[in-house]
């Protein structure tokens, strides 16, 4: 169990690092700007409760949003993906299914479906960003641009680092 | 009542939902006025020590430009000194300077935190209210200007860029002095931004310079760059006109806080006519 703390401890502070001093200053033709933080949100274990689940969620978005000067915007953006996390959890995986397998990763549940599980909950957690972000409706092209080419930017990143700590693992 | 707890023991990740959904736009609505952001920014004891550290190194990797850019400087600077200038007059008064009285005090910063991608931009310089930085002076750096002191902390100060929804400045044109104001464009272009509510008369050309009027924050003549494309619409009471940047936000190193002396005598002088009224 503590091994599960320390890894996503680390996590946590890798994600935050790699996002604030790396990538916040990276952006493709000033439209896409990737939020693979999230992968953290997206790889907590699945047996974590939901009180757990948001308040990590929260924290980790107020973290983002103290050195983006925007606070509570990558919050709210956050608590909306640990929900939409909960529902897609309880619609695609099997409860007795837990024991053997503990986190959502690329390694553990394949491809396709970690594929998916990416793509949604980015998709959500982008647009709400985007939108809350702009909070009108005078510049809504533009918006949507940043959010589609940002989603794919984030996913892009999200599956690399996915491969990149790809275990192979005998699933039972 | 048991039903109720039960009710919502079973629906606990929706209420919870609702909770911290609405406790995060609560927060975003109410801080990001920045009327009173005093917790969550990049001036704090914690994000403002990081972005310092991680400026640190890198720093090392700009000191090619710094070095030309104060080279350059330096060169425009001593050709502003008396003494390369040929004193055609033979006699010469000293005079005691009692006419002038410096009204403008610089201050130089390093900016250890930036972004130009965002609709709302804000830079971190590494100057705080220990060293006389007081919210609400203007930034400037050797090419133009840059925005405005929004908030202070011990070493730290964040500055909300001209590239900011928000931020509006009083600027003119450099030839007929004619008063317009400026903001950032529409298309979030870093290297763009917008010059407003020029009367009728003016004629403005593409290339004009563009800079401070000294009504704001900033001393007259501050550059802030030149007019690339006229917005003329017919029938309308004043012109707009698109006025490409001079300062490349995106590779701001140092820049220099204006200290305006004056400020608060005008701002008091200014306020009591409103109160007059």
């Amino acid at each position: 169990m503590s091994k599960v703390i320390l890894i996503n401890l680390l996590r946590f502070v890798l994600l935050v690092f790699i996002q604030v001093f790396l990538l916040k200053n990276i952006t493709v033709y000033n439209l896409s700007t990737p939020y693979p933080y999230i992968l953290f949100i997206l790889l907590l274990p699945f047996e974590t409760n939901n009180v757990m689940l948001y308040a990590l969620a929260f924290i980790m978005g107020l973290t983002i949003d103290a050195f983006y000067d925007t606070p509570g915007l990558n919050a709210a953006a956050c608590v909306i993906l640990a929900f939409v996390r909960i529902i897609f959890i309880n619609i695609t995986v099997q409860k007795d299914g837990f024991d053997n397998e503990p986190e959502p990763t690329l390694s553990i549940m394949g491809f396709r479906w970690f594929f998916t599980y990416v793509l949604t909950l980015t998709l959500v957690h982008h647009f709400f960003l985007f939108a809350f972000e702009s909070f009108s409706f005078s510049e809504l092209q533009y918006t949507i641009g940043r959010f589609l080419l940002s989603s794919i930017f984030t996913v892009f990143l999200i599956l690399i680092s996915g491969l990149l700590f790809f275990r192979k693992k005998e699933r039972k | 009542m048991r039903n109720l707890w039960a009710f919502i023991r079973k629906y606990n990740a929706f209420f919870l939902f609702l909770i911290f959904e609405i406790s995060s736009l609560i927060i975003y609505v109410k801080y990001n006025s920045f009327q009173h952001a005093e917790f969550i920014n990049s001036a704090g004891k914690v994000t403002g020590g990081l972005y310092a550290k991680v400026d640190e190194w890198n720093g090392y990797l700009s000191l090619k430009e710094v070095n030309d850019s104060l080279a350059r400087e330096n060169t425009h600077m001593r050709n502003l000194l008396k003494s390369s200038y040929y004193v055609d007059t033979v006699t010469r008064h000293k005079v005691v300077d009692t006419v002038y009285k410096q009204q403008y005090e610089y201050m130089v910063a390093r900016v250890i935190n930036n972004s130009v991608n965002h609709i709302n931009n804000y830079l971190t310089i590494n100057k705080g209210s220990k060293q006389g930085i007081v919210k609400g002076m203007g930034v400037i750096c050797s090419k133009g200007i840059v925005g405005k002191v929004v908030y202070v902390s011990d070493h730290f100060a964040l500055v909300q860029s001209l590239l900011h929804k928000d931020s509006q400045f009083s600027a003119m044109l450099a030839k007929s002095k004619e008063i317009g104001s400026i903001q950032w464009g529409d298309d979030m272009d870093p290297h763009k931004a917008l010059l407003r509510d020029v009367s009728n008369n003016a004629q403005p050309k593409v290339g004009d310079w563009v800079v401070t009027s000294g009504y704001s924050l900033f001393p007259e003549g501050v550059p802030i760059g030149k007019i690339s494309s006229l917005r003329t619409k017919t029938g309308g009471y004043s012109l707009n006109m698109e006025v490409a940047l001079s300062v490349d936000f995106s590779k701001l190193e140092y820049v220099n806080v204006v200290d305006n002396k004056f400020a608060k005598e005008q701002e008091a002088l200014e306020a009591q006519q409103k109160k007059d009224e």
